[in-house]
């Protein structure tokens, strides 16, 4: 299912004084393929994912998933968060079974698809723990889980794995890479992280600092699993940095 | 001055330190109550403690013509049972409506200020006049009494719900009805759960002053006040008691479902 960003604008008010966050974007992301949005804190990275998920309306333009306008939240998008969002109040495995329950299934049937995307991210065996007693990592793998068991046909990450340690979280970009590669979803992934961009996307939209537009598009086309510490990655990485760290000329 | 950490005293084995301090006072309130009672000798100010215990050691015993501790005690139950009720089924669901719709919130909130601080009392003269003696009017009372902190703890309840829970349930699929029922009330239930426990004990405190509304012929309150008015202070004690054991015992079984159901409160941070 192709996702479209139809010049995509936000304006916030604040004091009646209307300041643009994001200008015109446009975008095209096929089916399948691993999308990094990269920019500066408060480019507007974060809006511009929730605009897509239906979060928020759109100052101007529009986004069309499948060929429909995005009016509100649709299961064929679903978007996981930088804290995790998981319910406290329900085990692992309630938690993962969450949107199928609210679809009307039956117990039976989607605790079963519960247990097979538990055993997907790594963590069979927690059905019946509750969040507080997993760690930042685990709990972000049950919120994939909990993500993946509607089946939709894009994942939004907002800057997943932005709380935690840095030896997690390339674990955890390692996973999620394993299991984008399984189940073939399309992923736009929200970052600041210029590393972690280059080592997880095919192509990475960088943005601008606020308001947030398209600076550059850049397509990698390193293979995977890629090497953090060669040359080639290096040199991808130098690009992209200077992209980011540019003086800006923006109006 | 540091003392010297010498040999523990003889009677911290039979009772450590940490119990000691707990029981220290009641043990100095009965010993100065008993002296007290010897002193005065009076039992229409200070009856003995054995005369109270005499009376709370016959729970079933009729009082006066008035029904025993129990029996007034049960019926004293019952109508903050039927209160608090009402009060719940007002104010969980307009204290949900409050916190999520803000025509709502500015709909009701000045009203319900002007309203919030008189004292559930105050209510007594107009509860007469509008119901009479009775069931009725002392429902009244006590549903006003557990209607605010009920009210307040679910406003609070349901606006501490972390944003990210109703949207990520949006985003999974759930339609704004599936998100009331399964994230706004689990998520606001512990708070809803201590106003709930706050308004009981209110709700517990009204019952015993409208009991003492003249005309009224049973419940614990009236037990206290018809034994002042036949000089049966030993009887006035006892039920002081009974009333605190019931507030304390219920207080604590509103403790143990919260220590049970609403655990992750503490620990998800």
């Amino acid at each position: 299912m192709t996702l479209i960003l139809k010049n995509i604008g936000k304006e916030f008010e604040q004091r009646d004084i209307r300041s643009p966050a994001l200008v015109s974007i446009n975008l095209e992301v096929e089916e399948k393929e691993f999308t990094c949005v990269l920019g500066p804190s408060g480019c507007g990275k974060t809006t511009l994912l929730r605009i897509i998920a239906g979060l928020e309306k759109p100052t101007s333009g529009k986004v069309i998933i499948g060929g429909e306008i995005v009016s509100g939240p649709t299961s064929r998008m679903v978007m996981i968060f930088q804290d995790y969002s998981l319910f406290p109040w329900r085990t692992v495995i309630d938690n993962i079974a969450f949107g199928l329950e609210m679809k009307g299934i039956g117990k039976e049937e989607r605790q079963k698809k519960a247990v097979h995307y538990l055993d997907l991210v790594g963590l069979s065996g927690f059905e019946e723990n509750f969040p507080y007693e997993l760690s930042g990592g685990m709990r972000q793998r049950v919120a994939v889980a909990r993500a993946l068991a509607i089946d939709p046909s894009v994942l939004l990450m907002d800057e997943p794995f932005g709380a935690l340690d840095a030896q997690t979280r390339n674990m955890l970009q390692r996973q999620l890479l394993e299991i984008w590669d399984k189940t073939k979803k399309t992923v736009l992934f929200v970052t600041h992280s210029v590393d972690e961009a280059v080592f997880m996307a095919d192509r990475i939209i960088v943005l601008t600092s606020r308001p947030g537009t398209i600076k550059e598009v850049v397509t990698i086309d390193l293979p995977r699993p890629r090497d953090r510490t060669s040359q080639d990655f290096a040199t991808v990485r130098r690009y992209v940095l200077s992209l980011i760290d540019e003086p800006q000329s923006i109006q | 001055m540091q003392m010297p950490p010498g040999k523990p005293q003889w009677w911290h084995q039979i009772l450590p330190k940490s119990v000691l301090i707990k029981i220290a006072l009641p043990i100095i309130i009965i010993i100065s109550w008993e002296v007290l009672s010897v002193l005065i000798d009076n039992p229409f100010i200070l009856p003995s403690i054995e005369s109270v215990l005499l009376v709370l050691s016959e729970p079933f015993a009729d009082i006066l013509g008035s029904g025993s501790l129990v029996g007034n005690a049960l019926v004293s139950l019952s109508r903050v049972l039927i209160g608090f009720i009402i009060a719940a089924g007002l104010a969980i669901p307009l204290g949900i409506g409050m916190a999520r719709n803000g025509k709502v919130h500015d709909f009701f909130d000045a009203t319900l200020q002007v309203f919030r601080p008189i004292p559930p009392l105050a209510w007594v003269p107009l509860a007469l006049a509008w119901f009479r003696i009775g069931l009725l009017s002392m429902v009244f009372i006590i549903a006003i009494g557990a209607f605010f902190p009920i009210l307040l703890n679910t406003l609070d309840g349901v606006k501490s719900i972390k944003k990210t829970w109703t949207e990520a349930a949006h985003t999974l699929g759930a339609k704004e009805r599936q998100v009331l029922v399964n994230v706004v009330l689990p998520g606001a239930a512990p708070t809803i759960w201590t106003g709930l426990r706050v308004g009981f004990g209110i709700a517990w405190m009204c019952v015993v002053a409208a009991e003492m509304m003249p005309g009224t012929n049973s419940g614990i309150g009236y037990l206290i006040i018809t034994s002042y008015n036949w000089g049966q202070v030993q009887v006035i004690i006892a039920g002081i008691i009974i009333i605190g054991v019931i507030g304390l015992g219920i207080d604590y079984l509103f403790k143990i479902v919260e220590r049970k159901k609403f655990m992750w409160r503490e620990l998800d941070r």
